[in-house]
């Protein structure tokens, strides 16, 4: 097992923000993480990597608690992609090899800067290794902080809302991408989502947040209507076409409102 | 992982090149600069007397005298706080997220023309004598520079003891200093709203940058600081790339951001309060020389903190010889000519357009 959550509680300012939060990420696993806005989210994903230190419960990665790890430890089994990235006068690939930090003590090995080639090819960015990161497009920003966590050679990736950002063609690649890449590699993967559609047709497991509890956790199959509605709090169906499930609202909130 | 098919892009590897070569360009321009500096004055000396000299040869008394009692020291002050207050520039930029990041920015020079003044006025620092080229002195220098330091290090603790509190974010730690740095200013003019003509003179004076106040053992303790500091930085390049990148990427990637921004904003201030208390106020080679240098070769770290150490020496040094020199018999303070010498060169850069 890669990742296991049990009883996670999390408080700000003597306030709950989460409590009872279990799950587990097997290898080759990718979890999404939805719910309304404000449930918290980003910040489960935050107490994973101890971003956020929790008030209780155990997170083990391969069987080791993260709270128990200095940062620098941590860095070395899990990869985090933030939702905010900001741009420096960086190359693409100066940008990347920074995912090698765990690993470097004083200057980069020869080994360090394969890695980075190597991920830069497999991301398809070899035509901008030299191209300052401030002058990437939002899907190319994306691809390199993924490309970044990669070469981390992390056993868990947490991604913050991957394809918020981005249009239509760059949510389809990037999901493909962190999709082959938790295959491939069998590492598990945790990512926030607000896109049912895209949660349920790329990952293998679904949480569903409500008040800062778990709401309904399991395969993404299973996961009716009945939940999506009590979650957010409006009236879906749920449709097959071509075989991906499409999550409909079947009346608008305007509607609702009366 | 399967990453084991990667080898080193020849396009790098050359473009790390050219940035070790600009550096080496900028080292060999600093050399020059300093001999050029070294052999000009109101006594000329020539360059091969001066290179005879600084490589320990004989020449004759007069010029030994000149070159090892006047000039050297006062050029190795150049350079030396022009490195020192554009690697503290640099770094802060980068830890406080900040393009005006500088000394100023958090009121550490503002506190150390505070502490200069009260330390004129009130500890008695301030009787002055005129000298030859009607420049005025301040006979206490030491109490000055006691208090200018001791000013300057306050207002960096507690911009520290702020951010201890509410968090150590970018936000927090510049308003802090905006706001401690218009509290010395009202507290300086104050002092010299109530000083007669002679303190005022002496308070005004002191805020002028001037590397020649400085002799070798005082060359020889900023050096040190600088040095110590400097190679810290330069160890914590990795850290300073990964917080540009944000501080969650940063903290995702094992670096302990409040430690490494609160520990670098300290040793910043530190070394600039050194610079500045014996030296006086140095404007802009700390806020623009970090930005010359990124729109150059970029800002990783790993080389703006080298280039901008030696671009900063540069470009001090060469305000420095011109100040000495564009108003014969008088000598300028270097501080009224940085700005002068750095500024057109800067907008040329910025109309120009950076590239990577």
């Amino acid at each position: 097992m890669i990742l296991d959550v049990q009883k996670l509680h999390f408080a700000y300012n003597g306030q709950a923000i989460l409590d009872g939060i279990d799950f587990q990420v097997q290898p080759g696993e990718l979890l999404a993480i939805l719910g309304p806005n404000g449930v918290g989210k980003t910040t489960l994903l935050k107490c994973i990597n101890t971003i956020h230190r929790p008030r209780g419960g155990t997170i083990l990665v391969e069987d080791r608690s993260v709270l128990h790890m200095s940062p620098a430890d941590i860095a070395l089994h899990i990869g985090y992609v933030a939702q905010q990235n900001e741009t420096a006068r960086l190359t693409v690939f100066d940008a990347i090899l920074m995912g090698r930090k765990p690993h470097i003590r004083w200057r980069p090995s020869r080994h360090d800067l394969e890695i980075v080639d190597s991920a830069i090819r497999h991301l398809h960015l070899g035509d901008k290794t030299l191209r300052g990161i401030d002058q990437l497009s939002g899907g190319e920003l994306q691809k390199v902080c993924i490309a970044r966590a990669l070469v981390q050679e992390p056993r868990l990736m947490l991604l913050d809302e991957p394809t918020s950002a981005l249009d239509l063609k760059n949510q389809v690649e990037i999901m493909g991408l962190l999709r082959r890449v938790v295959d491939e590699h069998a590492i598990g993967a945790v990512m926030t989502m607000h896109d049912l559609n895209k949660a349920m047709r790329y990952a293998d497991t679904l949480l569903l947040l409500k008040n800062g509890r778990m709401h309904s956790y399991g395969p993404t199959g299973q996961v009716t209507a009945e939940m999506i509605e009590s979650v957010y709090g409006l009236a879906v169906e749920i449709h097959h076409i071509n075989g991906y499930p499409v999550v409909v609202p079947i009346e608008s909130v305007a509607e609702m409102s009366h | 992982m399967h990453f084991h098919d990667g080898r080193i892009p020849a396009e790098y590897t050359r473009y790390i090149s050219r940035k070790i070569s600009f550096l080496v360009l900028l080292i060999f321009l600093m050399l020059l600069s300093l001999v050029l500096a070294i052999s000009l004055g109101a006594a000329k000396i020539s360059m091969t007397d001066v290179v005879r000299s600084l490589l320990g040869q004989a020449t004759t008394h007069q010029i030994t005298a000149i070159i090892w009692n006047i000039r050297l020291p006062q050029a190795l002050t150049s350079m030396v706080a022009g490195a020192g207050l554009a690697v503290a520039g640099a770094t802060m930029q980068s830890i406080l997220r900040n393009p005006l990041g500088s000394p100023f920015t958090l009121g550490i020079s503002h506190a150390a023309a505070f502490g200069a003044a009260l330390s004129v006025m009130v500890l008695g620092g301030g009787i002055m004598t005129s000298n030859s080229v009607g420049a005025v002195q301040i006979t206490n220098p030491y109490l000055t520079t006691a208090a200018a330091f001791l000013f300057s290090i306050l207002t960096s603790c507690v911009i520290i003891a702020i951010a201890r509190l509410r968090g150590a974010t970018p936000e927090i730690m510049v308003l802090t200093g905006v706001a401690l740095g218009a509290f010395f200013t009202a507290g300086t003019m104050f002092l010299q709203f109530f000083a007669d003509d002679v303190q005022l003179a002496a308070m005004v004076f002191w805020t002028f940058g001037d590397t020649a106040r400085a002799s070798w053992s005082e060359l020889t303790f900023i050096s040190l600081i600088a040095l110590l500091v400097s190679l810290f930085f330069f160890a914590n390049s990795w850290n300073y790339n990964a917080i540009d990148a944000g501080d969650e990427t940063a903290k995702g990637l094992g670096v302990r951001v409040d430690r490494v921004r609160m520990l670098g904003m300290l040793l910043a201030s530190l070394l600039t309060a050194v610079i500045i208390s014996f030296l006086g106020i140095i404007g802009f080679v700390g806020l623009v020389v970090p930005h010359m240098v990124r729109r150059l070769i970029g800002s990783d770290h790993r080389f703006l903190l080298p280039a901008s150490a030696v671009g900063g020496a540069l470009l001090l040094l060469v305000s420095d010889t011109a100040a000495r020199l564009i108003l014969a018999p008088h000598v300028l303070p270097v501080s009224v000519l940085t700005a002068f010498m750095g500024a057109p060169v800067f907008l040329w850069l910025i109309i120009r357009g950076g590239k990577r």
